[in-house]
């Protein structure tokens, strides 16, 4: 499925309807690529020399933004996304064995994306829902009080 | 909408919006803050308003989505309006009863009230549960009267009415005498005095001026400007416009983080209603003043929140702090005198324009005055957000309003100022929380995080857990912070790993005396903090990592092993199963012997030994005793 997006033409189309809506607005470099990426799921190699120009910078400058922001993807991700917590309370309250849990049962590590692109597994430095600890969110949802084993029950609800 | 052009009109509408609701029809007011969210209260509110219908209650009932009154905890929270009836936890199949019992009969529901854990007795109201009683909360306490997308809910509790005062009764100078007044200091971790602030930022040569809100919360285990921007967003604005008037700015701007997605949409909502009414915008109250607020989405960097890597996020750069021997009051965004506040702080400015300064002085610390919000979370029995008046002990904190420790674990230490911040061991328990006592444990008060930990946590995994999150934020621009954390990190991961060696501690703290005075912001100042109170409060522990090879909380992997008590066992197979390295022999009847030079501790025995049995074990620092022999094995059921 990595090889079908990135082969794919790049919309550029739903790109320029993007940048117009920050046109002449030399500080929204951020936001074009924040609505870049919540059109595309990550933002194509194609994507930033085009944006580059626009604002008229270099690639390079555009690509130290989105490399210097944990937000941004510069690969294809999966269709779901697990964000473990790894904030101060997650921690004192066992997250390391929820993760090792999601690492085991997907077979990936943080960072990584199951290669049928069902899950991307990441983890973040706090979700804000400590009194929760530990905690996980996969997509918009949030999982509280976790042990590994509501962990893999979870994990099976999702396609 | 209809415009407000005057502080009578401002009043005019508020009498309006209070005639047209009744104070004594019933309001069933749910939370709708991330917390209860998280804990399902989006079902409840859906089966709240099916069964109204059902029940045939629509125009007699009002539902309200509130935001967060702090006892995250025991979420989902719903409030019964009149009567002030609070009930926690409260799931959809409870709704129905809710709605026959409580509403309809007037009747309370006994199982959805707050029960004490110790004394067994129940709370009916909000105002009786210990974990609100032991507080003082002028920020978050309306959270639960307030719809955050309803600018008249805000109205018709006096909102905006400090915005009238300041606009339209008084001179800029008076707004920053007031404020300066007060001695509001910075919310967001510095402590640094708000009056003082605004006034070099008005007084700075340049124009335009920026006002900013930092909502860039990016420590671990906090979320109060989360809470207060979802729950009471109409609280900052006010504040900000105030503010601006003061410095003289006509422009403001709003850095939320993207990870807080209710907070992004609440405050924008907000901002639109609040132009509307003609609260921001030209001519604002008709006192000539305009002001404009621009939400700009942080996308992820915990340095962000220094406040000169917030202005270049602002710009759309990358977000890295430059050297400040020019103040960003001074010279900030685009160059522009910029002030910046935090949420809380600038909540807190509508309050002092509204009650004067000498109330506001009255309470708290001699240097520290106001309320201060915590984010009590960790090894705490009531876990959420908790607002007191600076001063107030760590111990009331933790043990009047958090509940104490559960489990009936010991208390080892409070982490507060996030990973810039330190552990405050017990002996301290009894100091009092204001900016400067905090500093005199080498901790701070930092925005506002609170985590307690209690005896099975080891100081030397948080304090490398700490470096480790700082290591991955730190912006590599200064050579102290960038190349001092990754050492640290070097040293810790030894230490913690069993490598330790005799003068690691003293190279620690070398190398944080060179970050505190070298670092070219505060992320790389404070950094150091949890690695020196850890070290200044329990050596001992370094010391047992180091020099015994000893985790005494049987934390690090590499320092613990794990035994399968051979009394305890019940050969279940479970652990055998999912040992992912084959190292756990046994079957069927016999008990189960981990292979010690195959076990790669990753504790998965120990997270799947049911909690019935509890067989399997950690030790540390000792010998694991031989397995037992085989003629032993042989589980006899029944008998054990």
């Amino acid at each position: 499925m990595a090889g079908k997006v990135e082969s794919q033409e790049l919309d550029l189309t739903k790109l320029d309807k993007i940048l117009s809506r920050y046109e002449g607005q030399d500080d929204a470099l951020i936001s074009v690529l924040q609505g870049v990426q919540a059109e595309f799921g990550w933002v194509p190699q194609g994507a930033i020399e085009h944006i580059a120009d626009a604002f008229q910078i270099s690639p390079g400058e555009v690509y130290g933004v989105l490399t210097f922001y944990e937000q941004f993807y510069l690969t294809p991700r999966g269709r779901n996304t697990i964000r473990v917590c790894r904030g101060t309370a997650c921690h004192v309250r066992g997250t390391n064995a929820n993760l090792r849990t999601v690492e085991r049962t997907l077979g990936i590590k943080e960072g990584g994306t199951t290669n049928d692109f069902k899950f991307s597994l990441e983890t973040v430095a706090c979700l804000g829902t400590c009194f929760l600890a530990p905690v996980m969110m996969v997509n918009r949802n949030y999982y509280g009080k976790l042990t590994p084993d509501k962990v893999e029950t979870i994990l099976k609800q999702y396609d | 909408m209809a415009r407000v052009n005057s502080p009578k009109e401002l009043e005019g509408l508020r009498q309006q919006i209070l005639s047209e609701r009744d104070p004594n029809k019933p309001c069933i007011a749910i939370c709708a803050g991330i917390g209860c969210l998280a804990c399902g209260a989006a079902k409840v509110v859906t089966v709240f308003k099916q069964e109204v219908e059902k029940q045939g209650l629509k125009l007699d009932v009002d539902i309200k989505e509130t935001g967060c009154p702090g006892f995250c905890e025991r979420g989902p929270i719903v409030v019964i309006y009149p009567e002030e009836i609070c009930y926690l936890q409260v799931q959809p199949e409870d709704v129905p009863e809710i709605i026959s019992q409580t509403i309809k009969e007037k009747k309370v529901i006994d199982r959805l009230l707050y029960i004490d854990p110790t004394t067994g007795e129940k709370s009916t109201y909000e105002s009786e549960i210990p974990f609100y009683k032991n507080q003082h909360r002028l920020l978050i306490g309306q959270n639960i009267k307030i719809d955050p997308r309803s600018i008249d809910d805000y109205i018709a509790l006096g909102g905006y009415k400090a915005l009238a005062k300041a606009l339209c009764a008084m001179t800029p100078e008076q707004v920053m005498e007031e404020v300066d007044k007060a001695n509001l200091r910075g919310r967001g971790g510095g402590g640094f005095p708000a009056g003082a602030k605004w006034k070099t930022t008005r007084d700075a040569p340049g124009e335009p001026k920026y006002v900013i809100v930092n909502a860039d919360e990016g420590d671990p285990g906090a979320f109060m400007d989360r809470s207060l921007l979802e729950g009471n967003p109409h609280s900052v604005i006010e504040g900000l416009v105030i503010g601006a008037y003061a410095i003289g700015s006509h422009e403001g701007f709003v850095y939320v983080r993207q990870e807080y997605p209710l907070a992004v949409e609440n405050i924008n909502i907000a901002i639109k209603q609040a132009g509307e009414y003609g609260l921001l915008g030209k001519n604002i109250l008709g006192s000539g003043f305009d002001f404009v607020i621009d939400v700009h989405r942080g996308a992820g960097a915990f340095v962000s929140g220094e406040s000169s890597a917030l202005m270049t996020a602002i710009e759309g750069r990358v977000g890295e702090p430059r050297p400040k021997y020019i103040r960003t009051a001074v010279s900030g965004v685009w160059d522009k005198p910029s002030n910046l506040n935090n949420v809380e702080t600038w909540a807190n400015v509508p309050l002092i324009i509204d009650r004067g300064a000498d109330w506001f002085r009255s309470i708290g610390t001699e240097g520290s005055k106001g309320t201060k919000i915590f984010s009590l979370v960790g090894k705490v029995n009531n876990t959420g957000l908790v607002e007191v008046p600076m001063g107030v002990t760590l111990r009331s904190i933790i043990y009047d309003i958090g509940g104490g420790i559960p489990g009936g674990k010991k208390f080892k230490a409070v982490q507060t100022g996030g990973p810039s911040g330190g552990m405050i061991p017990e002996q301290y328990l009894d100091a009092s929380v204001d900016f400067d006592e905090l500093t005199k444990l080498d901790s701070m008060m930092g925005s506002g995080g609170m985590i307690v930990m209690d005896e099975d946590t080891c100081v030397v995994d948080v304090a490398r857990y700490f470096i480790d999150f700082l290591c991955d934020e730190s912006c590599g621009k200064c050579v102290p912070c960038r190349e001092g954390l990754k050492h640290m990190r070097e040293i810790l991961n030894d230490i913690v790993g069993g490598r330790g060696k005799q003068g690691d501690i003293e190279l620690l703290e070398g190398l944080s005396r060179v970050m505190k005075k070298a670092s070219l912001c505060a992320l790389g100042q404070t950094a150091p903090n949890p690695v020196l109170t850890t070290i200044n409060y329990f050596r001992d522990e370094y010391e047992a990592h180091i020099e015994e090879k000893r985790c005494p909380a049987l934390v690090c992997k590499e320092l613990i092993s794990y035994h399968i008590d051979p009394d305890k066992c019940k050969a279940c197979m479970i652990c055998g199963r999912e040992c992912p390295v084959s190292a756990i022999s046994g079957g069927k009847g016999l008990i189960h012997i981990i292979d010690q030079e195959k076990c790669t501790r990753c504790g998965t025995c120990f997270d799947v030994c049911p909690t019935r049995f509890r067989a399997v074990k950690k030790i540390s620092g000792e010998p694991v005793p031989a397995p037992v022999p085989e003629a032993e094995r042989v589980l006899v059921r029944g008998n054990k």
